[in-house]
């Protein structure tokens, strides 16, 4: 019999259930394979609820139109692939340095340029963390089945108005646009944290009020709250400042407020690792692959473990450095030519050897080359 | 133990392969309580070029999407047979659509040949429906869904104009199937 919970659904669509959940009630775009399915589905939902759905002239425009939705008190999202992140990037910085809370789902296909469109790839992992100029915070997730789109979109919400920041959703088209069953959780079955709202009076509001690291509330804009949002650097009433202290210090807070909350941040899935002698780190559809071939191992009495981070940025130093510390060798599939490899390597402090597997032809990374490159330490 | 079952349906952009697997494992997972997973693979056209859709049914959680080993794959071009017919596994199946496939690939597994395209167009009226058909032949050769799980699956998935059409076309399918022999 039909389980009336259950769901068949692609994993884009999965990331506008989640967006939901969430309560966004903004959405701004410019449609793009293989992301169009997130917007498709706002289209028609957020209009039903009261939302806003805009389709703009580019992402330049989307980036910047979900930031002033969200200044207008909006959860706000936007979706695209690697053509239209390129062009967010100065509206992420601005999101970053301004504090504006939003969310950027980015589904990445293969590049650079245009690239092959339906092709699926990981190359953006780096972009993600440093595709807009300056030290800026990153908070980046990953996840890796339909139902785990839904439950991460969910939280790059949460993630965004806890630490006022953008927070960026990132897969590849196989997750984006594979179809598995999901069950839905009733409103209040996961946890939704809404925006803090300053209590105080308008004529006292500082909207980069801090001490201690703390993080000021945001006001919306229209309910009486009047304040100055720049990218230059600002004093605590969101003006621009001169001074090299100020400037110094807000710069090492924006980015503190995330590395120094990594751990509560960071989520990682292990997979085995407990006794492995030899490691995988994967994340996104590489990580399936990876997990196969684990699972294929562990049949033949071989001690293989994954390792699969949740979110990527900040990374899971903590969580790779333990897991080289008791192997002999860390493996790293990823779809692109070696991004997540090289920071398995720096948090691997040398305690074991490290293997890239790389692919760019656009098809998943195999299992079996994957079950290869463990045979050869066993 | 758990068990792994895959699938491929492979054809030009156009012919509803996509389609074809989202529905098999939709009538996997929701009306038959298994655990079920399609994934895609295309090109930037809306029409021609190779398509495929891979399904990979489990009673436990699916990992790895993809496909590595196939259990039954469905080829509706010559072209599409000749790209994706290498990783039918060993008494595996394959059925063809033989109006437009004519050379047929040798291999370990068995071949069921069928003119998918003709019937939909002759008998039904609409080539549109050949996907259909294909689904009915290859629950009925494989049996990995249930006869009622595809019919919800299906008529879940068609405008109400057209539901008689494809609930004709998933019958012909059944039936066709039913006494077809593999080329020996």
């Amino acid at each position: 019999m039909a389980d009336k919970k259950k769901k068949f659904m692609q994993g884009n669509e999965a990331c506008s259930e989640g967006a939901l959940y969430a309560g966004c009630m903004f959405y701004a775009g410019y449609p793009i394979t293989p992301s169009t399915e997130v917007a498709e589905m706002l289209s028609v939902r957020l209009p039903k609820i009261g939302g806003v759905f805009m389709q703009m002239e580019d992402e330049i425009a989307s980036v910047c139109a979900i930031i002033g939705a969200s200044l207008g008190g909006a959860k706000s999202l936007t979706a695209t692939s690697g053509p239209g992140f390129s062009l967010m990037q100065e509206g992420l910085g601005f999101a970053c340095i301004a504090e504006i809370p939003c969310v950027i789902v980015n589904v990445m296909r293969s590049g650079p340029s245009t690239g092959f469109p339906t092709g699926p790839s990981q190359s953006d992992v780096m972009q993600a963390k440093w595709g807009t100029h300056g030290d800026h915070p990153s908070v980046v997730l990953t996840p890796a089945t339909v139902q785990e789109i839904f439950y991460e979109t969910v939280r790059a919400f949460n993630l965004a108005e806890t630490y006022r920041t953008p927070v960026i959703v990132l897969y590849d088209e196989i997750i984006g646009h594979m179809r598995e069953a999901i069950a839905l959780p009733e409103p209040g079955e996961i946890e939704v944290i809404e925006r803090k709202k300053p209590t105080c009076k308008p004529e006292e509001y500082k909207p980069y009020a801090q001490s201690n690291g703390s993080i000021a509330p945001l006001a919306a804009y229209g309910e009486g709250y009047k304040f100055h949002v720049t990218g230059l650097y600002h004093a605590e009433d969101g003006f621009p400042t001169n001074n090299t202290k100020l400037i110094g210090e807000a710069n090492e807070r924006i980015v503190n407020k995330i590395n120094k909350n990594a751990d509560k941040i960071c989520a990682n899935e292990e997979f085995y690792t407990d006794d492995a002698e030899i490691g995988v780190v994967a994340y996104g559809v590489s990580s399936k692959s990876a997990k196969f071939a684990v699972k294929e191992m562990r049949k033949k009495g071989v001690k293989a473990g994954l390792l699969r981070p949740k979110t990527i940025w900040p990374f899971p130093d903590k969580a790779v450095n333990k897991l080289a510390k008791q192997v002999k060798a860390i493996l790293v599939p990823e779809m692109n030519l070696g991004q997540v490899y090289y920071e398995v390597e720096r948090a691997s402090k040398g305690q074991c050897e490290v293997k890239g597997i790389f692919k760019v032809d656009t098809e998943a990374i195999h299992p079996n080359q994957i079950i290869e490159e463990i045979k050869k330490f066993t | 133990m758990g068990y792994r079952y895959e699938m491929r349906f492979s054809g030009s952009g156009g012919q509803g392969m996509i389609l074809a697997g989202i529905i098999i494992a939709e009538a996997a997972s929701i009306y038959d309580g298994k655990m079920a997973s399609q994934s895609q693979s295309y090109g930037p056209e809306s029409r021609g070029g190779a398509s495929r859709s891979e399904v990979i049914i489990s009673d436990e959680e699916i990992d790895y999407p993809k496909a590595t080993s196939i259990d039954a794959m469905l080829a509706m071009t010559q072209e599409a047979c000749n790209k994706y017919n290498k990783d039918i596994k060993k008494d595996g199946v394959l059925l063809i659509d033989s109006t437009e496939v004519k050379n047929i690939p040798k291999g370990d597994y068995k071949v069921y040949s069928f003119p998918i395209s003709t019937v939909a167009r002759d008998e039904l009226g609409k080539i549109i429906v050949a996907n259909i058909i294909s689904l009915g032949m290859i629950v009925e050769l494989t049996k990995i869904v249930s006869h009622d799980a595809i019919e919800k699956a299906v008529l879940s998935r068609v405008p109400p104009a057209f539901l008689e059409l494809n609930k004709k076309a998933l019958q012909i399918g059944f039936e066709r199937a039913r006494d077809l022999k593999p080329l020996s």
